[in-house]
C-alpha cells in the first residue's frame, strides 16, 4: 500500500496484480503540478426535465478537495436533491453561475444524465464539452449510437457508469444496482401509497385485518430490494424469476419463490434467459393469470438487456385484479411489462392502479444523489490525479465508452468471465476429465517406461509370428478399447450404474456367437450349446436394456428455470 | 438371405450405434438417447446375424429367442431399484455362461471360417474365451448370492489364497498351451477341466472381497464379461464382437479405476480381497472415548426445522431399508418450508457404482440437488445439519486423522464439520471395514438409533405442518 515514502497519503490506493497500484498519485508530482494549475472537477445542474439528482453531494465534494480536486458546482445544481449551494461551499466547492462557463473549466464533468439539448442555453450539452474534456454519466451507449458519435467527435474521454464491468471490485462503482436497489424500495412505496389499504395484517379490536398480497416478477437488484421492502412493511411476498438461481435469493429475502411447474422439455441447456419455449411461457403466463386474482400488489422488473420489455401483465390480467390493487411497472422507460403501462404516468384502469414512473431514484433524490456521486467518486479515484484513463485497468476500460477521438465501446471481452447464474446445470464432465488425467499423468515415469516396453515387445512378437487376419482383427480391438476408454472416461458418477446396466446389455452381443452355431446343418452338440448360450445371452440383453431405460426414466432434475418438483 | 458384405455393413452400423450409447450415458440429459441407440444398435446386429448365410436354424433361434426375451422383460420390469446390483451381477453370470458355451461349441465345430488365422491362434482364442468366461460366471455368481445376502457379504479368508489362485492359474496355463498343441478333435479334456478350475478361482476370487468393496467387484466382473465377449469374437472372426466386448471391457475397468480411487486403494489390492479383516477386530488406531449423544426423532424435526441447509448423506442402509421415499418426501417438505436441501455421494457408497443415485432418483429426488463428494465437501462448514443415513465408513473422520486406521487416507464426506450432525444407525455396530467411528463421539453428533424407514416415517410425520 506504500506510495512513494514521505508523501502525504490521503489516496484511497487499490493495489492491484502485482501490488502495482491503479493510481498514479506520487506526491512530489502532484504538487509540482498543482502549483501549475488544479484539475478540476465539474457538476453542472442536471438539464432533463424532471430530473433532480446530482452527481455529487457536499459529502463527495469534501472527498475530491481532500484528494487534491478542484470542484466546480453549478448554482442550484443541488437543490433539487437537498444540496444547497452553502452546503458545497463550505465543502470547498466554488459555485460558478453560468453553465458554459463551468463545462468549459472543468477537466472532468461529472453527471448523471447523458448530455442532451441544454433547454437554457439552446445547445447540446455534448457541445459544451472542452476539446478532449472528460465526461462521467450515463450513456447507454447501445441505445445512444449518436450521442457517442458527437462525444468522439469532440475527442472527448467518456466514462459510462452503466458499462462498469459487474465484478466484484467494481461493486463500488456500480450505479446501476445502487439505483436499482433505491428504484425497487420507491417501487414498494409508491404501491404502498396508491394501495387503499395495510400492508401488514393486524388484530385491532375494528376487526381482524389480513395482510396484502404482493407479486415481484424479476428477481434481480430490483426485485430483491422491492421484496425485501415489502416484506419488511408486513406484507405476503412471492416472486417469480425465470433464472432458478434466484430462488435462494429470494428465499433469503423472506418470499415464497413460484416454482413453474414445466416438466423439462428436450435439452435443457442452463436454461437461462434467452430461450424459454413456447410452453414454458404459457406456463409462466398462467402463472400470473392465477396470481394476478390473488395479490393486492405487482411489482415487475423484468428486463432483457438490449430489447422492449416482456409484456408479462396483460389488460385481462389488470382486469381481474381486485379494484384498487395496484401494478407498478419498473420497466416502463423500456415499454413495460404491464400492457396498459404509459410511462411517467399513473393510469387507473377499471379500478387497478398502474404506476408507470421511469423516475423512481429521482423521486428519492438525495438518497439516490448520495449513492450515485459515491459510485461516480470511486470511479475518479480509480482514474487517478491526473484523470488519464488507464487502458490496462479491467474496470476503467469498461467504463470508457470513447477515448481520443474513438469510440471505444464496446470493450473487448474481458478476460474474466463473469459468473453467469446457469441454475444448478452441473459441469462434472468437465471437471472430471482434468483430474482424471492427472492422475494418470502421475511421475511414475519408471513404470511407465516397463509398461511401454512390454506392449512394444508384445507388438513385435504378435507382428513376427501372427498370421494377417488375426493382426487386422487386434486393429479393430485395441482402436475400440480406447474407444470405450475415451467415451466412459466422460461419464457422471450419478449414472454409473445406468452405464454399466447399458454395458451389460451390450455384452450380450454375445448372442451372435451362439447364433452362428444354429447353422442349420446339424443338430448336434454345438447348436445345442449355441442354443443354451442364445438363450441367456438373450435374456441379458432383453433385461439390461430394458432395466436401464426404467432406471433413466427416473432421473429427472428441477425443470430448467422456474424449477419445480410435483 | 442377406450377402456377407451387407452383414458386415450393419454390423459396422451397430458397432457405431454401441459407441453412440456409451457416449449419450455420459449425462442425464442425452442417456435416453443412449439406451435408444444402443437398442437400435442391437437390433441392427441381431437382424443381420439371422438374415446372414451363416444362421439357418429359424426353428432353434425362436425357440432360444422368445422365451428369453420374455424372461428379460418381466425380470426387469418387476426387479425392485434396491435390488438393482444383484440383478446386473445375475445378468454378468449369464454373459460368462454364454461365452464359454459359444467357446466349447467353437471346439466342437470345427468350422472352416478361422482357416486363415491358423489352427494354433484359433485354439488360443478358444481356451480364452472359455477361460474368461467362466471367471465371469461363477465370480458373477458368487457376487449374487452375496448381494441377495444369501451367503455372507464377510470375504471368505483361505489360507495360502493367493499362492492357491496362483497355482490355479499356473495349471490353467499349463493346460492351455498343452490345449494350443493339440489338432482336430483332440483336447477337450483339457478345455474343459481349465473352464472348471478358472470357474474355481472365479468364485474364491470374488468369495475373498468384502461386501463393502462390491462396486468394483461388479463393475469388474462388468468389464470380464466384455473381454470375454471379445474373445468369442476373435475366435469366430467376428468384428463386431471384438469391439462390443473391447467397449465394456474397458469402460468396466475404467468403473473399477473410479471406485478403487474413490476408496484411495489401487485395484490390486482391491482384487486379491480381504479387506476388512486385518485391522477389523482390532482397531488399529486409538480407540474413540467419549459418550455418543442419542435424540429422538421430535428432536431430529426440531433440528431440521430450524436449519436454513441441510445436507443428506444416504449409505447403504438406507437402501436396506427402503428409505428413500420417505426420504424425499421429507426433502419435499423441508424444500417448501424454504430449507436448502442436498444429498451428499459418495463415490463407494451402496453396492453398486451410483446405486444411491438411482434409489434417489426412484423417489423422485431431481438430480441437479443430488452432489457428489468434491462437489458438497466445501460446502460442510456452512452447512446446518447433516444427517447420515445407514452411512459409515464414508463420513469416518479417522480416514483423514488417524494414520493408523485401516481406511486410512481414504477420502471421505467431511459432514463433522457442519454445525450438527445427525446420524441414522440400527445400533453401534461398525461398518463393512470394521472400524470404529469417531464421528459418533463428537460433540456435534446426535445419534438417531432404529430402523432407517421407520425413523424416517417418523421424521416425516412430524415435519409435516
Amino acid at each position: 500500500m506504500s506510495s512513494g515514502g514521505a508523501c502525504r497519503q490521503r489516496w484511497p490506493v487499490e493495489t492491484r496484480g502485482g501490488g502495482h497500484s491503479i493510481l498514479r498519485p506520487p506526491g512530489p508530482e502532484r504538487a509540482v503540478r498543482s502549483e501549475k494549475r488544479t484539475v478540476h472537477v465539474g457538476i453542472p445542474r442536471e438539464v432533463h426535465r424532471g430530473e433532480r439528482r446530482v452527481a455529487a453531494t457536499p459529502q463527495a465534494v469534501l472527498r475530491y478537495v481532500k484528494a487534491g480536486f478542484g470542484v466546480l458546482v453549478e448554482r442550484g445544481a443541488g437543490e433539487a436533491a437537498g444540496c444547497s449551494d452553502a452546503a458545497y461551499v463550505e465543502a470547498g466547492a466554488e459555485i460558478v453561475d453560468d453553465a458554459r462557463e463551468l463545462w468549459q473549466r472543468s477537466d472532468l464533468v461529472a453527471k448523471v444524465r447523458g448530455p442532451e439539448e441544454h433547454p437554457a442555453l439552446g445547445v447540446h450539452e455534448a457541445d459544451l464539452i472542452r476539446e478532449g474534456g472528460r465526461l462521467v454519466c450515463f450513456i447507454w451507449p447501445g441505445q445512444n449510437r449518436d450521442l457517442l458519435g458527437r462525444l468522439a467527435a469532440r475527442r472527448a474521454t467518456v466514462l459510462a457508469m452503466d458499462c462498469v464491468p459487474r465484478i466484484t471490485r467494481a461493486q463500488k462503482m456500480d450505479a446501476l444496482s445502487a439505483m436499482a436497489n433505491v428504484a425497487g424500495y420507491r417501487a414498494v412505496v409508491e404501491a404502498a401509497h396508491h394501495l387503499p389499504r395495510f400492508f401488514a395484517g393486524q388484530m385491532t379490536a375494528a376487526g381482524r385485518v389480513e395482510p396484502a398480497k404482493v407479486l415481484v416478477i424479476g428477481a434481480g437488484v430490483a426485485g430483491l430490494s422491492a421484496i425485501g421492502t415489502a416484506r419488511s412493511l408486513g406484507a405476503i411476498v412471492r416472486a417469480f424469476d425465470t433464472r432458478a438461481a434466484t430462488r435462494d435469493q429470494v428465499r433469503s429475502m423472506g418470499a415464497e419463490f413460484l416454482e413453474l411447474h414445466v416438466e423439462e422439455e428436450g435439452e435443457g441447456g442452463g436454461g437461462y434467459g434467452k430461450e424459454m419455449s413456447k410452453a414454458y411461457v404459457e406456463a409462466e403466463m398462467a402463472l400470473f393469470a392465477a396470481q394476478a386474482m390473488e395479490v393486492d400488489a405487482i411489482v415487475t422488473t423484468a428486463l432483457i438487456p438490449g430489447k422492449r420489455a416482456p409484456v408479462l401483465v396483460t389488460a385481462g390480467m389488470v382486469e381481474s385484479m381486485r379494484p384498487g390493487s395496484v401494478v407498478v411497472d419498473l420497466a416502463a422507460e423500456q415499454g413495460g411489462n404491464c400492457a396498459l403501462t404509459r410511462p411517467d404516468e399513473v393510469v387507473k384502469h377499471k379500478g387497478v392502479t398502474i404506476v408507470g414512473f421511469t423516475d423512481l431514484p429521482s423521486r428519492m433524490a438525495s438518497q439516490s444523489s448520495q449513492l450515485y456521486a459515491t459510485t461516480v467518486l470511486h470511479l475518479v479515484e480509480a482514474l487517478g490525479a491526473d484523470l488519464e484513463p488507464d487502458l490496462g485497468d479491467e474496470v476503467v476500460r469498461g467504463a470508457l465508452v470513447a477515448h481520443k477521438g474513438e469510440i471505444t465501446w464496446p470493450p473487448p471481452r474481458p478476460e474474466v468471465e463473469p459468473v453467469v447464474a446457469t441454475g444448478r446445470e452441473r459441469s462434472e464432465p468437465a471437471r472430471h476429465a482434468p483430474a482424471a488425467a492427472a492422475t494418470s499423468k502421475k511421475p511414475r515415469s519408471l513404470q511407465k517406461a516397463f509398461w511401454l516396453g512390454l506392449a512394444g515387445v508384445l507388438l513385435l512378437l504378435i507382428g513376427l509370428t501372427a498370421p494377417p487376419a488375426l493382426l487386422s482383427h487386434l486393429t479393430v480391438f485395441v482402436l475400440a478399447c480406447f474407444v470405450g476408454w475415451l467415451v466412459v472416461w466422460n461419464v457422471t458418477p450419478a449414472l454409473h450404474t445406468p452405464l454399466m446396466s447399458i454395458t451389460n446389455a451390450i455384452s450380450g452381443i454375445i448372442v451372435i456367437g451362439g447364433m452362428l452355431h444354429l447353422t442349420g446343418h446339424d443338430r448336434g452338440l454345438p447348436a445345442a450349446l449355441g442354443m443354451v448360450a442364445v438363450l441367456v445371452a438373450t435374456v441379458n440383453v432383453a433385461g439390461g436394456f430394458l432395466v436401464t431405460r426404467r432406471m433413466l426414466a427416473m432421473f429427472r432434475r428441477h425443470a430448467p428455470a422456474g424449477g419445480s418438483h410435483p | 438371405m442377406m450377402p456377407e458384405s451387407m452383414v458386415t455393413a450393419s454390423y459396422i452400423a451397430a458397432s457405431a450405434l454401441f459407441i453412440l450409447a456409451l457416449g449419450g450415458l455420459s449425462r442425464p440429459e442425452t442417456a435416453r438417447r443412449g439406451v435408444a441407440c444402443g437398442i437400435a444398435g442391437m437390433a441392427l446386429a441381431l437382424v443381420a446375424t439371422t438374415l446372414g448365410e451363416r444362421v439357418g436354424d429359424y426353428a432353434l433361434l425362436a425357440a432360444a429367442m422368445v422365451p428369453a426375451v420374455i424372461v428379460g422383460a418381466v425380470v426387469a420390469a418387476r426387479v425392485r431399484m434396491t435390488a438393482m446390483p444383484q440383478l446386473v451381477a445375475i445378468l454378468h453370470s449369464f454373459v460368462g455362461l454364454a461365452a464359454v458355451l459359444v467357446a466349447v461349441a467353437g471346439h466342437v465345430e470345427p468350422h472352416a471360417a478361422h482357416a486363415g488365422s491358423g489352427e494354433v491362434v484359433h485354439r488360443v482364442e478358444v481356451f480364452l474365451g472359455a477361460c474368461i468366461g467362466s471367471i465371469t460366471f461363477t465370480g458373477s455368481i458368487v457376487a449374487f448370492l452375496k448381494l441377495q445376502g444369501l451367503v455372507s457379504g464377510k470375504p471368505l479368508i483361505l489360507p495360502a489364497r493367493h499362492a492357491a489362485n496362483a497355482a490355479v492359474l499356473l495349471v490353467t496355463v499349463v493346460l492351455g498351451v498343452r490345449y494350443g498343441m493339440a489338432t482336430g478333435e483332440a483336447g477337450m479334456a483339457e478345455l474343459l477341466i481349465a473352464t472348471a478350475i478358472t470357474g474355481v478361482l472365479g468364485m474364491h476370487l470374488v468369495a475373498a472381497i468384502g461386501g463393502a468393496d462390491m462396486p468394483v467387484v461388479v463393475s469388474m466382473l462388468n468389464s470380464y464379461s466384455g473381454w470375454a465377449a471379445s474373445a468369442a469374437g476373435f475366435m469366430l472372426e467376428n468384428d463386431l464382437l471384438i469391439v462390443t466386448g473391447a467397449l465394456v471391457g474397458s469402460s468396466g475397468a475404467i468403473l473399477s479405476y473410479i471406485m478403487c480411487r474413490g476408496m484411495n486403494r489401487s485395484f490390486i489390492s482391491v482384487i486379491l480381497g480381504g479387506f476388512g479383516t486385518e485391522g477389523g477386530a482390532v482397531p488399529s488406531g486409538q480407540t474413540p472415548a467419549g459418550e455418543v449423544t442419542p435424540i429422538d426423532a421430535p428432536g431430529a424435526v426440531s433440528l431440521l426445522r430450524s436449519a436454513r441447509s441441510v445436507v443428506i448423506v444416504p449409505g447403504y442402509g438406507m437402501a436396506v431399508a427402503q428409505a428413500q421415499h420417505a426420504l424425499a418426501e421429507c426433502v419435499r417438505v423441508l424444500e417448501d418450508a424454504g430449507v436448502r436441501v442436498r444429498f451428499a455421494i459418495h463415490p463407494v457408497a451402496g453396492r453398486l457404482p451410483g446405486h444411491m443415485n438411482v434409489l434417489l432418483a426412484e423417489a423422485g429426488v431431481p438430480y441437479d440437488v443430488v452432489l457428489e463428494m468434491e462437489e458438497i465437501n466445501p460446502d460442510f462448514p456452512e452447512t446446518d445439519v447433516v444427517l447420515v443415513i445407514g452411512a459409515n465408513d464414508i463420513v469416518n473422520p479417522a480416514a483423514q486423522d488417524d494414520p493408523g486406521s485401516p481406511i486410512a487416507g481414504m477420502p471421505v464426506l467431511e459432514v463433522w464439520k457442519a454445525r450438527t450432525v445427525i446420524v441414522m444407525k440400527r445400533g453401534m455396530a461398525t461398518g463393512y471395514a470394521g472400524v470404529d467411528n469417531p464421528l459418533f463421539y463428537r460433540e456435534n453428533t446426535r445419534m438417531l438409533f432404529g430402523d432407517a424407514k421407520k425413523v424416517v416415517e417418523a421424521l416425516l410425520a412430524g415435519l409435516r405442518p
